[in-house]
């Protein structure tokens, strides 16, 4: 179904062609044919500026959001804290041992961007993807100092002057103010926003900050200001992905050729419909092809280069409000449908189908699992691990003794105080290497906020028990305060 | 291939063809982009860096060093110095507290035992085994008998000085005499005595063994390093007989063996080799497996 992206037009080629040496005429690299994307207005580009203005917005402004977690934690709303591997998002804290969370989010992504495609296409490539959010940016820019389409082909095409020099300047500045920013923004996400703000404001920024805003202010620069469709053509995997996860009903922006063909003059179509002869809708004034960001013309059907960003539906719309006639000659529509009304038929549309069902199962599966397991999350855990050399020992008095590593994680942000008890083997004796506290015979220990309390616990059977060579061993932690309990379980192991 | 041909279009893509021909197959000349190109220049251009910068050429007495001066050994110099920077400030207080101190305090403990986890693995676990759990001959440091004693101070001084380390002037010299091989006790005697000592941790003895006349001769050559009930002395390094746990075995043949060659294992004086701090971890973390006292 989707025609190969095409980078030369035939009649490029046709020069070449009359060449008759290959290797000398026929270039090994072709030089990537410049796109100058015309301004459009309409209903998508409208949609696009929004989620421009709002991912943008929350990219740049998120890291200075506050959010109270006591005094021993940070205020960050969102953080990524590498010096003690936590993962801060609003209410949910996440620990390094909990990372399926990522799993279960990144499993969602690619359903939720599977779901979208079967729907209505590359509705990520166009409206929400970096690299398309960006570029538009850009490409704002650009017009601002250099002007549309037009202009920049001519200024390009013309000689070098002051006033060429100062727009490039402005612009090349502006884009890596921009990249600067955004570079600038990551970093904040790694480390609290005011305090790295006012360090990088007074020359004081932590190396690795700056070498992160110098990579992420290139890469930038570069891959929106440079490389712009390019990715989306050669670098993204996910045009190739696409390609083969759509079907025929999807929806996707479709030049409806069922409408625009033949294509015909506006004069002439006006005749031959007077004459009652029929005469396509498509004016073949290459609107569409001039406001496209990637430069491909979606009159030849769907293809790799376009991202379906909806602009050529925008320019499409104008044109047909001047010619007077009904608008969506290119509109997010199916192929079967083109086909249905070629043949007569009335239009389909089939959102709920097979694939549909399974992404938004698999979507609603993973986020139940994901919310149910962060509801039940709980503030403390214990673990534990058994020695491994030796499995056991027999003391001078004939008694036998296991010892084990036990991990205590106390999850909220206030010191708590835990007793340990021993449930399993009922006739073993516990005993914490290093605990000087007992409360009730059993000991207790302090564990701090978000803290980690790593103990060797020794578990003795008297001699004369004679206890078989496997049995379980049960672990109790109380949280003195509130009562609350955690388990863990292991194996008490014997001669 | 094909003879050399003006160059077509393929009808289908529009794109122009090599002009390669094989039976009516052609090959699309599709080029790739130009910018592909300028990256492999631009690998170039950064190998060549790269060669200025870092060690790259092979040359007589070791490859360039490059304007850096980098190398790994020194990266790994540079690591263990801020290594032992960061590590000062814990290492300070461990070298300050006692050792009784040390086991008290949580912090310190647990750096102690890190530290001195790190040092067993590398320095003990050969001979007492990756969990401190000994073999024949190496002693088993999670259980609670100890031959050269098992507090905190005595571990100490065992690692420091090592036992039968002839470098070591202080080092635990005692060790058992050879009763069978030096011709002290004869056969049945030796009998008679590994019966008696099997009685001492409660195991039945071999029947032949004369019980009465071992418990003579264990009071008359055994008594004066293992004490008179065999409870052991830790200052001569002679284990106590009447436990459950035995360096080289527990069976009649295992304790004949013993009297007839006597001697003892020898561990080498850690002084000097490692710094008194890590000598102190050691001892805590030996202490804290299980047996200390």
């Amino acid at each position: 179904m989707n025609a190969p992206f095409r980078t030369h037009r035939p009649d490029e080629m046709t020069q070449n062609n009359a060449a008759q040496d290959l290797s000398h005429d026929l270039p090994l690299y072709a030089a990537a044919p410049k796109v100058y994307p015309q301004s459009v207005h309409g209903t998508y580009r409208r949609i696009k500026w929004i989620i421009l203005c709002v991912t943008l917005g929350i990219y740049y402004f998120l890291p200075f959001v506050r959010w109270n977690r006591g005094p021993d934690a940070p205020s960050q709303a969102v953080l990524v804290d590498f010096a003690h591997r936590k993962f801060y998002f609003f209410f949910i804290e996440i620990w390094p041992q909990e990372v399926y969370y990522l799993t279960g989010l990144l499993i969602l992504a690619a359903m939720i961007l599977f779901l979208m495609n079967a729907l209505a296409g590359r509705v990520w490539c166009g409206y929400l993807c970096p690299q398309t959010v960006w570029t538009d940016l850009f490409f704002w820019t650009e017009r601002l100092f250099e002007g549309d389409r037009r202009e920049r082909m001519l200024k390009d095409a013309g000689p070098w002057t002051v006033q060429r020099v100062r727009e490039k300047f402005l612009k090349h500045a502006t884009w890596l103010l921009i990249a600067w920013w955004t570079g600038g923004a990551w970093v904040l996400y790694f480390s609290d926003a005011p305090t790295t703000v006012r360090q990088l404001a007074t020359f004081q920024g932590a190396p690795a900050a700056l070498i992160w805003i110098a990579i992420l202010t290139t890469t930038t620069y570069i891959l929106a200001g440079f490389m712009r469709e390019q990715v989306c053509v050669y670098m993204c995997p996910w045009p190739r992905i696409q390609a083969a996860l759509t079907d025929e009903n999807a929806l996707n922006v479709t030049y409806r050729y069922d409408r625009g063909e033949p294509r015909t003059s506006y004069k002439k179509s006006a005749v031959l419909r007077a004459h009652g002869e029929r005469a396509g809708d498509c004016i073949d004034c290459g609107q569409c092809v001039a406001v496209c960001p990637t430069g491909v013309d979606i009159r030849e059907g769907p293809s790799l280069g376009c991202i379906q960003c909806g602009l050529c539906i925008d320019a499409c719309d104008a044109v047909m409000k001047k010619i007077e006639r009904p608008a969506r000659l290119i509109a997010y529509d199916t192929d079967v449908n083109v086909g249905r009304r070629l043949a007569g038929e009335a239009n389909q549309f089939k959102p709920i189908r097979s694939r549909t069902i399974l992404y938004a199962a698999v979507i609603a599966i993973v986020g139940g699992v994901m919310l149910a397991a962060l509801i039940g999350r709980h503030d403390m855990t214990v673990s534990v691990m058994h020695d491994r050399n030796p499995m056991f020992v027999k003391t001078a008095d004939g008694s036998i003794r296991n010892a084990l590593t036990v991990h205590i994680v106390n999850r909220q942000s206030a010191t708590r105080r835990f007793a340990i008890r021993l449930d399993q083997p009922q006739d073993g004796r516990l005993a914490v290497v290093g605990d000087q506290q007992t409360l009730d015979g059993s000991p207790s220990v302090e564990v701090g906020p978000d803290q980690v309390l790593e103990l060797r616990m020794l578990v003795t059977i008297p001699p004369g028990a004679s206890p078989p060579p496997s049995q379980q061993l049960v672990f109790k932690v109380t949280d003195l305060s509130t009562g609350g309990t955690a388990t863990a379980v292991d194996n008490f192991f014997a001669p | 291939m094909a003879e050399h041909k003006h160059v077509a279009t393929d009808k289908a893509t529009g794109t122009a063809t090599t002009g390669h021909d094989w039976d009516g197959i052609q090959e699309l000349n599709t080029p790739l982009p130009r910018w592909w190109l300028y990256t492999f220049y631009a690998c170039i251009v950064w190998a060549i860096g790269y060669w200025i910068l870092y060690p790259a050429w092979p040359w007589f007495g070791g490859a360039t060093p490059g304007i850096l001066h980098w190398s790994s050994r020194g990266t790994v110099a540079t690591e263990m110095a801020a290594l032992r920077e960061a590590r000062s400030g814990m290492n300070d207080k461990l070298a300050a507290a006692s050792l009784q101190e040390i086991e008290k305090t949580p912090e310190l403990l647990s750096f102690a035992r890190a530290e001195g986890g790190a040092a067993f693995a590398q320095n003990c676990s050969p001979c007492h085994g990756a969990g401190g759990q000994g073999s024949r001959g190496y002693p088993n440091l999670n259980a609670d008998r100890w031959i050269w004693g098992g507090t905190l101070e005595q571990i100490q001084t065992t690692i420091t000085h090592g036992a039968r380390w002839a470098g070591d002037p202080d080092t635990h010299a005692t060790m058992m005499p050879s009763f069978g091989r030096d011709g002290l006790l004869n056969k049945a005697e030796m009998a008679d005595v590994a019966g008696y000592v099997r009685t001492l941790s409660g195991n039945a003895p071999d029947p032949a063994a004369d019980l009465a006349k071992g418990k003579q001769l264990f009071a008359d050559n055994c008594s004066p390093c293992h004490g008179e009930n065999g409870k052991g002395n830790i200052d001569v390094g002679a284990p106590n007989l009447t436990t459950q746990v035995w360096l080289y075995g527990p069976t009649t043949a295992d304790i004949l063996n013993r009297i007839q060659n006597g001697g003892g294992g020898i561990m080498p004086a850690w002084q000097g080799r490692l710094d008194p701090t890590t000598i102190k971890a050691l001892a805590v973390y030996v202490h804290t497996l299980g047996g200390g006292q």
